[in-house]
């Protein structure tokens, strides 16, 4: 049940939080962070939990709609853990970046938000399609508020953009979703929208196929990769601090879990022809969007498209299909989801305090904000690939694994690496170094990063540290689930290879 | 008792409605067009009750007088609309009021 | 002791978390004792270190630390493997680092950012030991891209100039071109040979591959590209002479000394890899010579004093090259080190030039220094004796044994002496041009009151003076690692032969006096000719290499940048936007706002319904 609670009480917390908008508009982000405390606590609380059998933990299972095989069937397992912590970790460093930034609506802002983690958590847990679709969607219309009402200059149309691209490519994997319950109608003789009884199914090659590029564009979007990727600078650069670093750390992640957990396991023949091509589109994404994010002037555009180049290396990682390239694929979500909230945050906070997001009016800042030049720094080299530090442990994992499967398309993404530099020490170059243009913003309010930054900032980098320097505690959670994944779909693509 | 043929009715009926219809396209006088559309109300009624007394049938009454206390209902708003209608805009022709276009 | 060779990383490590946490607020002594007391400390360790394995006669020790990672097959451990080649590179990097460290805090003594500069000089030298150390390659990249990411800090550690940020940028991305080749070689390394622990690696392709065989070559000639980025050769050699915009123990640190000799240590390091590649090997010996060649020319041309020592450097790191591409494994390590004693030697005491003179870097605006800086003269003096080759001083018999063994290699290897040995002349005009313009002649501009030293200045330098003359008879040892790879007969060449050999350098610095000291010949008079200005316009630009470069790499990638600065893939979704739009706009003219529009379309489509239904 402990899976349920966590979801519930993000829930309540958010109905709590919007209340007490009433009573003080200071009391839902206090409400806000209690709740999201607490659910870190029983988060960490899971970690004791011993596994049943399959390695699931706190598992689940109730009728929803049983006409039609529904159920609300929530478990997790060592990667779900690891997504779940990470939310829980990032839900905390979204509320404080929040903290002085959200004035205006600040109860239906904390619903909101909490409500998103609450959807976040869902998917991360749900092991029946039809309920995985559902929180798919109730993290999704939070965060539109959250772009919309609270976002910057542009906000309507990059909220609109980021719903529709989001809502289209959802459509496409429920017409998947229930073309599967539909095809477990007809073989079994019930619906079922049960992972595990889903597994089961079979299906022509074509039906296959096409189902699993559902999945796959739906996943892709989110995640997102090339061709689908071009809501997500907009998204980002609108949307207020706390939903980038919601949307950066923890919702691009959902997309990449989906590809482990649902669109390969689920498809894997389909899969095994699809790889060359995912992975050429990752090698493309790696490339094309540090290329992109060269050019760009507006510093949070920038990140958001070094987010996709970065997220291309899990695309590579999931198609590779190893556990080396898996565990790099995982790896490389949880470090990104610090490195990027990271950024985001530094953006965020530069644009609270000079009122601009424009690199070429910045210039010179080590010496006004030598705090935060340090921070900026540490994330970007943690982004470019540092090794020590969790990307790395990511990255190069997954292209290792990925060289045992394609080396053309892991060569051409390796080129990403030399890529990663050129953006990323640009940003500083243009930020932080040269010299000091105080004619082009309001400087009054740069000041250095205050101690709640401080805070946060520190907690990321230890966490980002932890992952470059001792990998194994992260690897050993999610090392079971990806061996069991890897002999789940063995035995098919094994079959396929020997036709 | 030698009773009307069906079609006659029927046919009536359908005169009926056409007026009304051709009365709803064609005038600009907003009073006109409220009262072609209780012609055209009334046209169905007629094919109602032209049925009922086909077929002995008391639904077809039952209907008739459901679409008149709707077309009283409907004219007494109408009306208002109408009065409300003039207060605005200080005229009763209906093209003035075009403004709900795309 | 030995199992404390952890503490080596450790202690610099320490002393940057320290200098980072403070950000800046404790004294300036104190930064200095724990900038450079780190360093000691660890050179400390290093030395017992050292003592107690050379007298154990172990030929090496692993040490295992902490596991990193193990993920199906592949775990490489933070282990640390210590063999000769390994022992001589450490004491280099905490020895003289810690001299330059030790100079640096006089050095730096007025820059307000003393603390950072001390933070990232404790990083690098914890980044260099972990490159040298590291037991496997993962480990030893760890290192390589640290060393690379202090290297950008420090050039560009005088941020507020955007040239100086350029040429930060500029190395690190140059570099990392080299380190991407050399992280798909590991990739290709873990597919084919299923560990990079570097000796079981080492092993399993001796049993594995034979000489020759493409996998082989591929693996060599990408881990070469890693070598080249870092050493600073060709093709990648651009960045080393704009990288001197860093801090001048910088440049002796860093970009002399250290962390552009890692490619050298890279290649002695996996050499069981490149023997079984002659072809490689030979190409590393044929990037050494052009390399070396060209980098002569070029330090002849410049006019800065520490873009001349740049040159230089990559003139001598050729020379390494050189050594490795012939199979002079120990000999190329060996002028690895003394390359560290007499280049660390100059940088510093042009640091002292530099220093004494105002930031004045120009050796044209130098001149006739030798009484105002005496120290800086002797250091130069020596300094650059050792770095011609003159006899008995430590370059000499580095160079010498590469040159005879290059000599001694059949088939091209006449040809590579003789490059070398050309070299060498070149080498030693260049260096004295510099000696002449900037000590002797006439005092041109304003000539220094007084040289800026001190005993944390001075002492460096006398130690690196006695390092520079006396190094050569160092034995280093590091037969146990190379043991079977080559031949340790004494050189046998004719006395004829190596007269010559010394003969040409000296040659070189007698040139030297005669144009810069005498003015003999006139240089003026030479450059009056066209030819002579475009030949020294181009080698003054480095052989137009970062004019092509900038052609074939920079301007294409801004030209992209710059006409897909809006994405094009959002292109394709704005056209959706724009095709919706219009047939949003012709469906809207339908509502022409008229009632009786409305009613007449409603009648129209109820009578279609009831044709529909006849006709059906």
């Amino acid at each position: 049940m402990i899976l349920v609670y966590l979801i519930s009480i993000l829930f309540v917390g958010g109905l709590v939080a919007w209340l007490s908008e009433r009573v003080d508009p200071n009391y839902p982000r206090i409400v806000a962070l209690a709740t999201v405390l607490i659910d870190l606590v029983v988060m960490i609380s899971l970690l004791g939990v011993d596994p049943s059998s399959g390695g699931w933990v706190a598992s689940v299972n109730a009728d929803w709609i049983p006409r039609f095989g529904i159920s609300f069937y929530f478990a997790a397992d060592g990667l779900s853990l690891l997504l779940i912590l990470l939310t829980g970790f990032l839900g905390v460093i979204a509320v404080g970046s929040a903290w002085d930034d959200i004035h205006e609506k600040t109860g239906f802002f904390y619903f909101n938000l909490l409500w998103t983690l609450a959807g976040v958590i869902g998917v991360f847990t749900a092991l029946d399609l039809f309920l995985f679709f559902f929180f798919w969607e109730v993290m999704l219309i939070p965060m539109y508020f959250i772009i919309a009402i609270w976002g910057h200059e542009n906000k309507n149309y990059a909220a609109m953009k980021f719903f529709i691209f989001t809502q289209v490519t959802g459509m496409l994997m429920l017409v998947s979703i229930i073309m599967l319950g539909y095809l477990h109608f007809l073989q079994m003789g019930m619906f079922s929208f049960n992972y595990h009884d889903l597994m089961k199914v079979e299906a022509s090659g074509t039906i296959e196929y096409l189902m699993m590029l559902g999945f796959f564009v739906a996943f892709t979007t989110k995640l997102p990769s090339v061709p689908f990727h071009s809501w997500l600078p907009d998204a980002h650069s609108q949307a207020p601090t706390a939903g980038s670093v919601i949307l950066a750390g923890i919702l691009l992640k959902t997309g990449a879990y989906g590809l482990i957990r649902f669109a390969v396991p689920l498809f894997p023949e389909s899969s095994l022809d699809f790889s060359p091509i995912a992975m050429g589109l990752a090698a493309f994404s790696i490339l094309y969007c540090a290329k992109v994010a060269f050019a760009q002037t507006d510093i949070k555009r920038l990140i958001a498209y070094t987010s996709v180049s970065h997220m291309g290396f899990v695309t590579l990682g999931v198609y590779a299909w190893n556990e080396l390239a898996l565990q790099g694929a995982v790896m490389t979500m949880l470090a990104h989801g610090l490195s990027a909230a990271a950024l985001f945050m530094l953006a965020g906070g530069l644009q609270h305090r000079i009122h601009t997001r424009n690199m070429q009016h910045m210039g010179g800042f080590w010496g006004k904000v030598p705090k935060m030049a340090v921070v900026a720094i540490f994330f970007s080299v943690a982004a470019l690939g540092m090794p020590g530090l969790g990307n790395f442990i990511g990255e190069f994992l997954a292209l290792l694994g990925a060289f045992q499967s394609n080396i053309l398309f892991t060569v051409i993404a390796a080129f990403g690496l030399i890529l990663a530099s050129v953006y990323s020490l640009w940003v500083i170059q243009q930020v932080f170094q040269g010299e000091y243009k105080a004619d082009k913003f309001e400087d009054s309010h740069l000041l250095d990063l205050n101690r709640r930054e401080m805070i946060y900032f520190g907690a990321m980098m230890i966490g980002l540290i932890w992952m470059g320097m001792y990998p194994q505690s992260f690897l050993n959670l999610s090392e079971p689930v990806l061996i069991e994944l890897l002999n789940n779909t063995q035995a098919v693509t094994a079959a396929v290879v020997r036709n | 008792m030698s009773s009307i043929p069906i079609e006659h009715g029927l046919v009536l009926s359908a005169i009926l409605f056409a007026i009304g219809l051709i009365g709803v396209l064609t005038r600009r006088n907003i009073v006109f067009v409220l009262m072609s559309l209780e012609i055209m109300l009334n046209a169905s009624g007629l094919a109602f009750i032209v049925a009922a007394s086909r077929w002995g049938h008391a639904e077809g009454q039952v209907m008739f007088l459901m679409i008149l206390t709707l077309a009283a209902a409907e004219v007494a708003v109408g009306l208002g609309l109408i009065i409300q209608m003039f207060r605005q805009f200080k005229t009763i022709d209906i093209n003035v009021l075009s403004e709900m276009k795309g | 002791m030995q199992e404390f060779i952890w503490l080596l990383p450790s202690f610099p490590l320490a002393g940057f978390l320290i200098l980072v946490l403070t950000s800046g607020t404790l004294s300036r002594i104190t930064v200095a004792v724990i900038g450079a007391g780190s360093i000691g400390l660890s050179f400390l360790v290093a030395s017992i270190i050292a003592v107690q394995f050379l007298g154990s006669g172990d030929d090496y020790y692993i040490k295992e630390v902490w596991a990193w990672m193990s993920v199906g097959g592949f775990s490489p451990g933070f282990s640390f493997y210590l063999d000769g080649l390994s022992l001589v590179m450490m004491l280099i990097i905490t020895g003289v680092g810690f001299l330059i460290h030790l100079y640096a805090t006089g050095y730096m003594a007025d820059d307000p950012s003393y603390s950072r500069f001390f933070s990232y000089m404790n990083l690098f030298i914890a980044a260099m030991l972990m490159l040298v150390l590291g037991d496997n390659l993962v480990l030893l990249y760890l290192g390589w891209e640290g060393v690379g990411l202090c290297s950008y800090l420090l050039i560009g550690f005088w941020y507020t100039k955007p040239e100086n940020g350029y040429a930060a940028r500029k190395a690190f991305v140059v570099t990392r071109v080299g380190d991407t080749s050399m992280a798909i070689g590991l990739f290709l390394l873990f597919a084919q040979l299923g560990t990079l622990n570097i000796q079981d690696m080492l092993h399993v392709a001796e049993v594995e591959w034979n000489i020759g065989s493409g996998l082989a070559i591929a693996t060599t000639m990408l881990l070469l590209g890693g070598a080249v980025g870092k050493s600073a050769q060709l093709p990648l050699q651009t960045w080393l002479p704009d990288a001197m915009a860093g801090p001048t123990p910088i440049s002796a640190l860093i970009h002399a000394a250290t962390m552009v000799t890692a490619g050298v240590y890279l290649i002695a390091r996996t050499h069981v890899l490149f023997q079984l590649a002659p072809s490689v090997q030979l190409l590393v010996a044929w990037i050494g010579l052009i390399t070396l060649l060209m980098a002569g020319f070029t330090a002849l041309t410049q006019s800065d004093i520490k873009r001349i020592l740049a040159f230089s450097t990559v003139s001598q790191i050729g020379y390494m090259f050189l050594g490795l591409g012939v199979g002079a494994w120990s000999a190329a390590i060996f002028h690895l080190m003394t390359h560290a004693f007499f280049k660390a030697l100059l940088f510093l005491a042009s640091g002292t030039v530099i220093l004494s003179m105002h930031h004045e870097q120009s050796i044209f605006k130098m001149g006739g220094l030798r009484k105002a800086l005496p120290v800086s003269f002797a250091s130069f003096l020596i300094g650059s004796l050792a770095l011609t080759a003159f006899p008995y001083t430590s370059g000499y018999f580095s160079k010498d044994e590469i040159l005879l063994a290059a000599l001694e290699l059949d088939g091209p290897g006449i040809f590579l002496w003789a490059g070398g040995v050309l070299g060498a002349f070149f080498t030693g005009i260049y260096t004295f041009r510099l000696f002449f313009v900037v000590f002797f002649g006439e005092t041109s501009g304003h000539p220094p009151e007084k040289e800026v030293g001190g005993w944390h200045m001075n002492g460096p330098l006398i130690v690196l003076m006695v390092l520079s003359i006396f190094g050569g008879f160092i034995s280093i040892p590091v037969d146990a690692v190379f043991g079977h790879g080559e031949s340790h007969e004494e050189h046998h060449v004719s006395a004829l032969v190596h007269g010559f050999m010394v003969a040409v350098p000296l040659l070189g610095i007698l040139v030297s006096y005669l144009c810069f000291h005498k003015k003999v010949f006139s240089i003026e008079k030479l450059m009056s000719y066209s030819i002579s200005r475009r030949l020294h316009k181009f080698w003054h630009s480095g052989w137009g290499m970062d004019w092509l470069y900038d052609r074939v790499f920079v301007f294409p990638f801004l030209w992209l940048s710059r006409i897909n600065h809006a994405d094009l893939v959002d292109r394709f979704y704005g056209l959706i936007v724009e095709v919706s739009k219009s047939a949003n706009k012709m469906v809207v003219k339908s509502q022409t706002g008229y009632l009786r529009w409305y009613a007449f379309i409603m009648a129209l489509g109820l009578v279609a319904l009831l044709l529909l239904g006849i006709i059906l």
